[in-house]
């Protein structure tokens, strides 16, 4: 197996807070690694440090074997990682098609006009916003515009995906579609690096865990141990007494 | 029903030319928790804002504690008890956490008991007690939906609507969140949600209702809807 991403040592503060701290971890080429944590953990903060939004105080970030430690989100682009955003940034006045177009423009490839449209509408149709390549990004509702997110990212013809909380605001049916998607890339040959909430979810998908608390790593392995780990269940999972009483109310 | 603390007739809402909520009615009453389903793009959303009055409905009516406040406009609502935390959070990013909270508690009803809502939302969501003095644009995202549903709360609400009440929570927040909800509601809150993850809010809904392409199209216990093979398959994923 060959790593794609590697993540060394890396920090980052904001003030006095240590939003990422010596973290370290590395993710194999073609699977799908899950990053869970508690609210303000530092996921978001590690993705933005990872796709060049902030430079890291100390630490390496090495993709495909290049450093890319403090390089601009261009650039970094330009490598073939593409990210989304957990509170959606479409180009709101912009089409559909406009906005995959513009990951196409800004991908992995300098790619022409033409062929960056063609790039942009195969994504679009990929997570299922074919009929509405024509509308406003303003007019989707949060489904859609998480659909263009995913879409964006994809016409950039990436190698490894950040994906953040793609799921959320989803109901289970748009979810299991969406989890559907998310596999479809994998078979295509792309890497992906998830945040997600929805534990069922992130279980299913991920070949392997990684749990932030507090900026650190506090826990690493397969879906089933982590989720078994005494420390996640406190931090993140809650008492499981309290979520079997709330979810098993009915069932008992 | 007629002891429904929150009545909607026949709500007809929409943007500009377009119609998205024909003829929607629910009801909430007084100490019950109400969900609202349906897949994204159905108006769930608009129905919520035509009934807090950041949208103007076309046409229905929207009774509240016997009163009719359809045309009513948001802040004249909020006033009277009728909360709603938007869908996006929609906070005053500039503004410290402390002040966000503060401006939830702005009507003369909330004003008033004040201190006690703020330690009521700290206690709930111990995060906020620690980031009081940040901007709340600075928050992470779970940690902005948090501020959200304490900005809620700090109108002191007699129903309280939330809009993807789950959006970004840690599993450990929300189940403390909907425990808590069931304090609230104990103590008489009257709750509707509109939510997602379904299994959880069904658990704890006393009703619900699904919504589809603008219209109601079942209501019920979560048991009964639950049973129904269309509902199943549609909207809850089994």
């Amino acid at each position: 197996m060959t790593t794609i991403l590697e993540v060394r040592d890396l920090g980052k503060s904001f003030g006095g807070v240590r939003a990422v701290d010596r973290l370290s971890f590395a993710i194999e080429e073609h699977a799908i690694l899950g990053l869970i944590g508690p609210n303000g953990a530092g996921k978001s903060t590690l993705f933005n440090l990872i796709n060049g939004v902030f430079t890291p105080d100390s630490g390496r970030v090495t993709f495909r074997g290049m450093d890319i430690t403090g390089a601009t989100p261009d650039v970094v682009a330009r490598h073939g990682l593409a990210r989304t955003h957990q509170i959606v940034q479409p180009l709101e006045a912009m089409t559909v098609l406009d906005n995959c177009t513009v990951g196409a423009c800004f991908g992995r490839q300098n790619l022409p006009r033409a062929r960056a449209l063609q790039a942009a509408r195969e994504a679009a149709v990929f997570v299922g916003l074919g009929d509405r390549l024509d509308s406003p990004a303003a007019q989707l509702t949060i489904a859609g515009k998480k659909r263009l997110e995913l879409a964006r990212a994809l016409a950039a013809q990436p190698l490894l995906l950040l994906l953040d909380e793609v799921l959320a605001g989803l109901n289970p049916t748009e979810v299991e579609r969406m989890i559907g998607v998310i596999r479809r890339l994998r078979e295509r040959g792309i890497t992906i690096l998830i945040i997600e909430h929805l534990m069922q979810a992130i279980m299913s998908l991920s070949d392997r865990i990684v749990v932030l608390n507090h900026g650190q790593k506090l826990a690493e392995g397969a879906p089933a141990e982590v989720a078994n780990t005494p420390a996640v269940i406190e931090a993140y999972l809650g008492d499981p007494a309290l979520a079997a009483e709330l979810v098993g109310k009915r069932r008992a | 029903m007629s002891d429904a603390l929150l009545s909607v007739e026949a709500l007809e809402a929409g943007y500009g030319e377009v119609q998205v909520v024909w003829g929607v009615s629910f009801e909430a009453r007084r100490s019950t928790l109400t969900t609202i389903v349906g897949a994204n793009g159905a108006g769930k959303t608009t129905t919520l804002k035509a009934v807090v009055g950041t949208l103007v409905p076309w046409g229905g009516r929207v009774v509240f504690n016997g009163e009719d406040v359809t045309r009513l406009p948001a802040h004249a609502k909020a006033a009277r008890g009728l909360a709603l935390v938007p869908e996006g959070r929609q906070l005053f990013t500039d503004m410290t956490v402390e002040e966000n909270l503060e401006m939830g508690s702005y009507s003369k009803r909330a004003s008033r008991s004040f201190t006690v809502l703020l330690e009521r939302c700290f206690a709930l969501f111990p995060r906020l007690a620690e980031r009081r003095r940040q901007r709340a644009g600075t928050l992470s995202g779970g940690e902005q939906q948090m501020l959200a549903i304490a900005r809620g709360l700090m109108s002191d609400p007699e129903v309280l609507m939330v809009d993807e009440l789950s959006l970004g929570l840690a599993p450990v927040v929300l189940h403390q969140l909907f425990a808590t909800l069931r304090v609230l509601k104990d103590d008489g809150l009257t709750i509707v949600l509109v939510e997602q993850n379904v299994h959880l809010a069904f658990a704890l809904s006393d009703h619900a209702y699904v919504i589809a392409d603008g219209k109601l199209f079942a209501d019920g216990s979560p048991d009964a809807l639950t049973d129904m093979p269309e509902i199943r398959r549609a909207y809850l994923g089994l």
